[in-house]
């Protein structure tokens, strides 16, 4: 098997929120407080190839944009390696795409600006050239070329949303982070974009982290589904094996409760409770708490992944 | 004395802006039965909202109601003085916004806004109130509803909140409860347990509901019936399964195309091309036209919304099965 484009080792995330002054007072007069740590992304490793599509799915505070920004080098990790073909630093081979397509592009600069500013300093188009390089990457992200001197909000969200995409690949990465890259579209566009992104990655050999809560638009794209849960990978398989035999009871209740097209007058049968604080993750297996098959076990100790089937892997004591 | 819960006839609310007017519900009728869920489907800006917001008098200017009949229970809502459409909303006809954040009042405590909402309309005392109140709580599945009660709005988490806003809507125990993408900012999880609520309550008390959303997922598990909007128009009506298994309309057609989980994994989606028309000075003729891989001449004509058999309503000149 050849090298993994990305291979993340051990990753981790805290964020600490320092006590403030009167906290530091009531710690020196005995008082039982200390820094708030949030874990959120804990011990994280897997690994991306060359032209795959990998989703990363969970829920809201589950740490899936954290790590996908880590990815993208916006954030470090507090421990743990991401290397890029073996190397420490990806440059600019990774580039990644936002959530929200009205606060990710500066309203007071022209599209011209937005997209050609990185490819001029980094040296990659020789400002002369700029134009002619601007067309023929609008052009590749469906907008028109002669929408260079306009402003962000000049645009819907359909076509801000391909300004962000031609802005990440205006400095030619190999590797794109999603975060929510379609959550904020309508249906139609949804699928506008989603067809966009096939197509990109059929013409430039694009590997992909598609970060995203909809079971369906991962379904539909990747290769392979990485399931995070409060901080934690519970679950990564082939996308068919996640879909039709998943292992984790998580990803389970997960895949149950995705409403579908097809079915209708559905018995809605929730997980019971909410999905914890990550300020306060529960012991052992995150999940125990709203899980149906928790076992005394669960309560204090973290299950490990391990691998369940080929390229299977599943976090859970019940198949120790 | 009708049998349906609603029936809105024609209804247009439009939008007096400076630039022009904004036609952002023109013409719609349909009706809900009690204990009927009716799933109101379309895009940002289709008018699925000022739909919404038009039943309960709650459109501001330059929008302004300029013709239909709104029915409910017997009586024209349009003719009600705004004294009497304040004693039926939020008593026989609630509504539940799509941000919870933005409709909690966040200085004051979930009781003091819970005996507010049930005081506004019955002649009880604090106390009685407040058991109203901790009873519509404990009914959405808030667990110990006695402490929750004196907290306020930002110590729950998006979910609960949305869970006290539909207790809310429940107190004074509604005909008619108005649901505008309620679960649209939630997770799949979270999701699933207000739909499981959303459900129960249909079933149990008769009461008729309105689902206004853009995700055709969440009514096809939800919703008796569906009319999908466009451009401020309804564009088709019938049941879940005749809509959602053999749509009339091409955009219907199309939306349904564009959900994943409805195509081969990795197959390009079948997307509609363009986007939505401004409603502004929106030009004649069917306005989806743009959009429609079947229009022809004849769509410069406006067409009429039609019923085909098993009462089903389509607005197209070539539907796609006759």
């Amino acid at each position: 098997m050849s090298e993994p484009l990305i291979a993340l080792q051990s990753v981790s995330k805290r964020f600490v929120q320092p006590l403030d002054f009167a906290g530091k007072i009531a710690r020196a007069l005995g008082a039982d407080v200390s820094d708030e740590v949030v874990h959120a992304v804990e011990d994280v490793s897997f690994a991306v190839r060359e032209g795959e599509v990998v989703g990363l799915v969970g829920e809201s505070g589950c740490g899936k944009s954290t790590l996908g920004r880590m990815v993208a080098g916006i954030l470090e990790p507090s421990s743990g390696k991401i290397r890029y073909r073996g190397r420490d630093s990806a440059g600019l081979k990774v580039q990644m795409i936002f959530q929200d397509p009205f606060a990710s592009l500066n309203p007071r600069m022209r599209v011209r600006d937005i997209v050609g500013e990185a490819p001029v300093v980094h040296g990659l188009v020789k400002e002369k050239d700029l134009d002619a390089y601007l067309d023929g990457l609008l052009m590749r992200c469906g907008l028109d070329a002669s929408y260079k001197r306009r402003f962000p909000h000049q645009f819907s969200g359909g076509q801000r949303a391909r300004i962000g995409i031609a802005r990440a690949l205006a400095v030619k990465p190999e590797f794109l982070v999603c975060d929510e890259a379609v959550a904020a579209l309508d249906v139609s566009i949804q699928a506008q974009i989603l067809n966009l992104f096939m197509q990109l990655r059929r013409d430039l050999g694009l590997t992909y982290l598609f970060i995203s809560h909809d079971l369906g638009v991962v379904e539909h794209l990747s290769d392979r589904v990485v399931i995070m849960y409060l901080g934690r990978v519970v679950e990564s398989a082939l996308t068919e094996e996640i879909f039709n035999k998943a292992n984790h009871p998580y990803t389970q209740a997960l895949l149950k409760q995705v409403p579908r097209l097809d079915s209708r007058k559905t018995q809605f049968k929730p997980i019971v409770g909410e999905i914890p604080s990550p300020l306060s993750p529960p012991t052992g297996c995150h999940f125990h708490p709203r899980c149906p098959h928790a076992m005394p076990r669960c309560r204090e100790q973290a299950p490990p992944l391990k691998e369940v089937a080929s390229g299977h892997l599943s976090a859970c004591h019940l198949n120790a | 004395m009708s049998v349906n819960t609603l029936e809105v006839q024609d209804l247009r609310t439009h939008f007096f802006t400076r630039a022009g007017v904004v036609r952002a519900v023109d013409g719609v009728s349909f009706e809900v039965r009690p204990g009927e869920v009716l799933g109101l489907v379309g895009e940002s800006g289709c008018g699925k909202t000022v739909t919404g917001f038009s039943i309960l008098g709650l459109v501001d200017a330059p929008g302004r109601i300029v013709g239909g009949r709104i029915v409910f229970e017997g009586a024209d809502l349009l003719k009600l003085g705004d004294e009497e459409l304040r004693r039926i909303r939020g008593a026989r006809i609630a509504m539940v916004f799509q941000d919870p954040m933005m409709t909690l009042n966040p200085v004051l405590r979930i009781d003091t806004q819970m005996v507010e909402a049930v005081r506004a309309h019955r002649d009880i005392d604090r106390k009685q109130a407040l058991r109203v109140a901790r009873e519509a709580l404990e009914r959405v599945g808030i667990p110990s509803p006695d402490s929750r009660l004196r907290s306020y709005p930002h110590q729950f988490s998006g979910g609960m909140r949305q869970r006290v806003a539909i207790a809310i809507a429940l107190l004074n125990r509604p005909k008619l409860i108005i649901a505008d993408e309620p679960t649209t900012a939630l997770d799949v999880t979270i999701q699933a347990q207000i739909l499981y609520e959303a459900q129960k309550l249909c079933r149990e008390s008769g009461t008729a509901l309105i689902w206004i959303t853009h995700d055709l997922s969440v009514v096809a598990g939800l919703a008796d019936r569906i009319c999908v909007m466009y451009a401020g128009r309804i564009v088709e009506q019938g049941t879940v399964d005749e809509v959602l298994d053999a749509p009339l309309h091409p955009y219907t057609h199309g939306l349904i195309g564009s959900v994943p989980s409805r195509n081969r994994r990795g197959t390009p989606l079948a997307q509609i091309p363009g986007m939505m028309p401004a409603l502004l000075n929106l030009p004649p003729g069917c306005a989806f036209r743009a959009r429609c891989p079947r229009a022809a001449p004849a769509c410069m004509q406006e067409p009429k919304l039609e019923t085909k058999t098993n009462n089903r309503l389509v607005r197209c000149f070539y539907p796609m099965q006759a």
